[in-house]
């Protein structure tokens, strides 16, 4: 190896690190400082070490119901858009049809186009007729609108290489349709959809834009993040955002791990 | 189940219904609704359909200003995601052997914290008595009574930092299709490393670099969270515009119309670059 290849190595690798540090700076100054007593209503500058934010992370009127109310609406959509998601993936996957394009182009859609494009041509939609109000079910409505396409593609791409030799030795053994698909096809797909359902509830835990255009009087935990920008954030929302973040970091680590042990023990 | 014994072509239909039906209704048909609320006229609540082209045309000659900047604030921060992300994408496809998968976890890692959390966390570091700020003007890079926040280095730098994931992953899958025996090869008919780079490496990821440019570049013309929390008045973008006809001044029609030309200028400008990088090239 010559010398100038020594070096440019190692220039590379000390960006990388630097690059990387970059990318987590406001996760470190989101954990530091959801332990700082802020001497205003402005959480900007470093005052004293406190573990009180954690400890009374519910202080702040409003931000407790937020939250569940951002839970309560992430688990709903995540399951309804995983379902309505996994069987188009199934149908991408198992079937030839026609329209394939098209329906590809209409999966494909939602996840190019602008958020605050899908928010205002949603939010039309309810302001131009009477059966929905804005609120609580609206959200609902457009979290599962714009998690659909994104379990889609989680689903499809695990589903491409699913032995389908299984089912026919099932079946050749004798059982039926649907106790095939319940004993090999679901058990065998589980987790295709768990990795399509957790990122559809990532993605309507984290969503401000489209829920802000369609949340009539009802606050999710972005949108109470919001109100209270412009007044200076509670300490408290450091707290959840960065027990949020080691809850979604947790899983994902988890899943890593999980699948390069399952990779060493299969190779 | 014997139904479908019977119409085994039922069967893709069957689970596609709903899925697509949810689409149909929430995503498509409100493209229409759109359509109509961007032709009527009057002051809320008392909107007519009226054919009224004038807010197409009122849209942009009152915005011209925040179109504009938003579409240069946009392309900035892909021109710098870019410039930022290859040669890290890079050396986690490259160098980082075993330990790539931790990498990529770090990389998405902000994903995992609130948009809106992620970019309050910018406010603070670039607060007017910030760390940040202090070193700035220490070494000169700005005035001693001089501030970041509230100005275009503010916004782009939010916007820059809150999509980078989108172009670094799409850049690291491509390079990381690069068969390697390639490199290889053109090392053994005499190309220097660069040569290599610029004539293998580079080509074979192009497709990644046109799907994280678009990535970030997309959904960063929409932005006004970036504009809101880290700009002032001067950094309006035109999402700001959009989401206060909306949700402040009830102008529904404008904000309609101008959602439409937002949309058609995106457009316009993903099929001209499309156009400029080859994309026969990109997709053979």
């Amino acid at each position: 190896m010559s010398a100038w290849a020594f070096v440019k190595r190692h220039a590379l690798s000390v960006y990388a690190a630097l690059a990387i540090g970059y990318m987590l700076l406001p996760i470190a100054v989101v954990f530091l400082f959801s332990f700082n007593q802020p001497a205003g209503r402005f959480n900007y500058v470093w005052q004293q070490f406190t573990f009180d934010n954690w400890i009374n992370w519910n202080a702040p009127p409003g931000i407790q119901d937020a939250l569940v109310t951002s839970i309560i609406i992430a688990v709903l959509a995540s399951i309804t858009a995983t379902a309505l998601g996994a069987l188009i993936a199934l149908a991408l996957v198992r079937h030839r049809f026609r329209g394939r394009g098209p329906l590809n182009f209409l999966i494909f859609l939602p996840m190019a186009a602008p958020e605050i494009v899908l928010g205002a041509s949603l939010l039309t939609l309810f302001l131009n007729q009477t059966l929905f109000t804005l609120g609580f079910w609206t959200i609902f409505i457009a979290h599962v609108m714009f998690c659909i396409s994104f379990v889609v593609v989680t689903v499809r791409a695990r589903l491409v290489d699913f032995d389908r030799h299984l089912e026919e030795a099932a079946a050749d053994l004798g059982a039926n349709e649907w106790v095939t698909f319940r004993k090999i096809t679901l058990p065998l797909l589980a987790p295709a959809i768990l990795a399509g359902g957790l990122l559809a509830f990532a993605i309507s835990v984290d969503d401000f834009v489209i829920t802000y255009f369609n949340s009539g009087s009802e606050i999710t935990f972005p949108v109470y993040v919001w109100g209270q920008a412009a007044r200076g954030v509670p300490p408290q929302v450091n707290v959840i955002g960065s027990a949020i973040f080691f809850i979604a970091v947790g899983v994902m680590l988890a899943n890593v791990i999980r699948q390069t042990r399952r990779e060493r023990s299969a190779a | 189940m014997s139904f479908f014994h019977r119409h085994r072509w039922a069967a893709p239909f069957a689970l596609l219904a709903p899925g697509v039906l949810w689409l149909f209704l929430f995503f498509v048909l409100p493209f229409g609704y759109l359509a109509y609320q961007s032709l009527q006229s009057g002051i809320y609540p008392n909107f007519e359909f009226t054919w009224a082209f004038s807010n197409f045309s009122e849209a942009i000659t009152d915005n011209q200003e925040q179109l504009i900047r938003s579409f240069v604030y946009a392309g900035i921060a892909t021109v710098i995601a870019f410039l930022f992300s290859y040669p890290l994408a890079y050396w986690i496809a490259f160098r980082a052997g075993r330990w790539k998968n931790v990498f990529l976890v770090l990389v998405i890692a902000p994903f995992f914290v609130t948009y809106l959390i992620r970019t309050i966390a910018w406010q603070t570091i670039l607060s007017d008595d910030g760390l940040v700020l202090d070193v700035m003007k220490a070494i000169g890079l700005v005035a001693d009574d001089g501030r970041v926040l509230a100005t275009s280095t503010a916004v782009i730098a939010g916007i820059t930092y809150n999509y980078l994931p989108f172009m670094v992953l799409p850049i690291y899958v491509s390079l990381e299709q690069v068969d390697r025996r390639l490199l290889e090869a053109a090392n053994d008919l005499y190309a220097s490393p660069r040569q290599g780079f610029l004539r293998v490496t580079l080509p074979i990821s192009l497709p990644g670099v046109f799907a994280g440019t678009l990535l970030t570049f997309i959904p960063a013309v929409g932005d006004f969270i970036n504009a809101e929390l880290l700009g002032g008045p001067g950094q309006r973008m035109i999402g700001n515009v959009i989401q206060s006809k909306f949700l402040v001044s009830l102008d529904y029609p404008e904000a309609a119309a101008l959602s439409f030309v937002l949309m058609a200028l995106i457009l316009v400008v993903v099929i001209a670059y499309a156009r400029a990088v080859g994309s026969e090239r990109l997709t053979s």
